[in-house]
C-alpha cells in the first residue's frame, strides 16, 4: 500500500520533471532575443497604435527603429519631443520633420449648401453616403455627420456649420480622419500653408455652383493671379502646390466664389516660407 | 485506407468534437470572431491534440498501466497537454510572433480545452492502438478546425447582418452555434466507423 502510493508520487514527479526540462530546452533554444532598447523606445512613444509611422503600432515601430531600419522622426503624435527623446536613446539624429496637419477640403457649410433630400437614416457619413452619395446636392462634400469626429483620437475635430473643422493646434496628424471619411475631402498639408482652396468638388462650374455657394467653378483666375505658379486646375478643381505656395493670398481676392480661405491667421508671419525671389 | 477515411470523415461530420460532444467550446466562441486567429488557433490546436494523443497513448501504456495507476490518468494527461501547450507558445513565439499575437490568451486556454483531454481520454476508453490513437487525434483536431472556421465564416458575416438590438454581439453567436449543431446532426448515422 504505502508502496504504491511512493510509486504514484515518483511516476507523476518525474513526468512533470522530464516536461519541464524539456520546456526548459526547449525555451533556451527558441529564446526570442529582446533588444533592451526596444523597451526604452516604446516608452518614450506616446503609445496612441495610431499607425501613422506606417507602422502596425507604437511595437513594430519601435522594434524598427531599434533595428535601425527607419528614421527616428516618423512619431507624428510625439512630433518633436519624441524624436528628441529617441535620438537620446538611439544615438542618432532625427530629420527635420515637417509638421502635417489634416485639412477638410470643403466649405459647404449648411447655409452654403443645398439639399438634395432629407436624410433620416443612421448618423454617420458612412451610412449617409450609401444613398445616393449623401443628401448633399453637391456629392463632393462634406456630408457633417462627425465621422472624422468620433474617429478622432485626440479630440481634436468639430463640426461647424455641418461641416467638420479641424483644430490644428490638437492635430497629431495621425491621418485616421484621413481615412475614416467617405468622401476622401481631408487632406494632409503642412502646417505653415495657411492658403488652402476648401473645396474638392470636381463638377464643371454650373453644375457646383448650383450644389454650393463656395464650390470651386474651374475657373482659373487664381492660376493667373499667382505670383509664383504655385496654383493649377484639374478636372475643374483648383490645386495649390504647398511646396510653391508663399502664403502672398492673392488667390484669396480673386476667387468669385471664396473658395480659398487663409487657415492659421496668428501663425502668419512667423511661419512664413523662404522669402519670396520678389512678388512680381 | 478506407478505415483511416471513414474514422477522419466520422469524426469531422457525425461525431465532431465542438457540434457533436460539445467539447471545447470555449475557444470555439472565443476564437471564431476573425478568419485568420480561427485558422491559426485551429492549426495549433491539430498541433496539440496529435501530438497529444500520443504522448498520452505512451504514457498511459507504458507508465501507467505497468504500474497499475490507471487512478492518475487525468493527471498525467493534464500534465501532458499543458507542457504540449507550453512548447507550442514557445515555437509560435519564436517563428510566428503575429500568430502569437493575435491569439492571445487563448493560446494559454487550449491547456483547459477539454476536447484536448477529452481525445486523450477516448482514445483509451476506446482502446485504440498507438497508430489509430494519433489518427483518431489528428482527425479530432480536424473536426475542431472544420467547426472553427465554418463558424468565424459565419460570424464574419452576422458583423454586417441586420441583427435585432437585443441579439446583437454573443447571443446571435451562440444561437448561431446552436443551428450548426443542429445541422451537422442531420450527419448522424451516415455511417458507422
Amino acid at each position: 500500500m504505502d508502496l504504491s502510493l511512493l510509486i504514484a508520487v515518483l511516476i507523476v514527479g518525474a513526468l512533470g520533471l522530464v516536461f519541464g526540462l524539456i520546456l526548459a530546452i526547449a525555451s533556451k533554444l527558441f529564446a526570442v532575443k529582446k533588444d533592451p532598447m526596444v523597451e526604452e523606445i516604446i516608452n518614450a512613444l506616446p503609445g496612441a497604435n495610431c499607425g501613422a509611422c506606417g507602422y502596425s503600432g507604437c511595437e513594430a515601430y519601435a522594434e524598427a527603429v531599434a533595428a535601425g531600419e527607419c528614421d527616428i522622426n516618423l512619431c507624428t503624435v510625439g512630433g518633436e519631443a519624441c524624436s528628441k527623446e529617441l535620438e537620446a536613446i538611439t544615438g542618432r539624429t532625427a530629420g527635420e520633420g515637417k509638421r502635417m496637419v489634416a485639412r477638410v477640403l470643403c466649405g459647404g457649410t449648411l447655409n452654403n449648401r443645398k439639399k438634395d433630400y432629407d436624410y433620416s437614416g443612421i448618423e454617420t457619413c458612412i451610412d449617409a453616403n450609401l444613398l445616393y452619395g449623401g443628401d448633399n446636392a453637391c456629392t463632393y462634400g462634406c456630408l457633417g455627420m462627425g465621422d472624422c469626429m468620433k474617429a478622432c483620437p485626440f479630440g481634436a475635430i468639430t463640426m461647424i456649420d455641418g461641416v467638420a473643422f479641424i483644430m490644428e493646434d490638437k492635430c497629431k496628424s495621425c491621418e485616421i480622419c484621413v481615412g475614416v471619411c467617405p468622401k476622401n475631402i481631408i487632406e494632409m498639408v503642412p502646417e505653415d500653408a495657411a492658403v488652402t482652396i476648401v473645396c474638392s468638388n470636381h463638377d464643371k462650374g454650373g453644375v457646383a455652383m448650383k450644389g454650393c455657394k463656395v464650390a470651386c467653378i474651374g475657373c482659373g483666375k487664381c492660376v493667373k493671379e499667382c505670383p509664383v505658379d504655385a496654383i493649377t486646375v484639374e478636372n475643374f478643381l483648383a490645386k495649390i502646390d504647398y511646396d510653391k505656395c508663399i502664403n502672398c493670398g492673392k488667390c484669396i481676392k480673386v476667387c468669385p466664389t471664396g473658395a480659398i480661405l487663409r487657415y492659421n491667421k496668428k501663425k502668419k508671419k512667423i511661419v512664413k516660407k523662404s522669402k519670396p525671389a520678389e512678388e512680381a | 485506407m478506407k478505415q483511416i477515411i471513414f474514422v477522419i470523415m466520422g469524426t469531422i461530420l457525425v461525431e465532431n468534437f465542438v457540434l457533436q460532444k460539445f467539447l471545447g467550446v470555449c475557444p470555439f466562441l472565443g476564437v471564431s470572431k476573425k478568419m485568420d486567429s480561427a485558422v491559426g488557433m485551429s492549426g495549433a490546436v491539430v498541433f496539440v491534440m496529435t501530438l497529444a494523443s500520443a504522448v498520452t497513448w505512451a504514457v498511459n501504456e507504458y507508465l501507467l498501466i505497468p504500474n497499475e495507476l490507471e487512478f492518475l490518468r487525468t493527471i498525467s494527461f493534464i500534465l501532458v497537454v499543458a507542457a504540449l501547450v507550453q512548447f507550442v507558445e514557445i515555437i509560435l513565439k519564436r517563428f510566428i510572433k503575429p500568430l502569437y499575437k493575435s491569439l492571445g490568451i487563448y493560446l494559454p486556454l487550449i491547456t483547459t480545452n477539454c476536447a484536448v483531454l477529452g481525445v486523450a481520454l477516448l482514445n483509451i476508453q476506446r482502446t485504440y492502438g498507438f497508430g489509430m490513437s494519433v489518427l483518431y487525434g489528428f482527425s479530432a483536431g480536424l473536426s475542431f478546425t472544420v467547426a472553427l472556421i465554418l463558424f468565424s465564416g459565419i460570424r464574419e458575416r452576422l458583423e454586417t447582418a441586420d441583427v435585432p438590438e437585443a441579439f446583437k454581439g454573443l447571443p446571435i453567436a451562440l444561437i448561431s452555434a446552436a443551428f450548426l449543431s443542429l445541422a451537422f446532426m442531420g450527419f448522424q448515422g451516415l455511417f458507422a466507423f
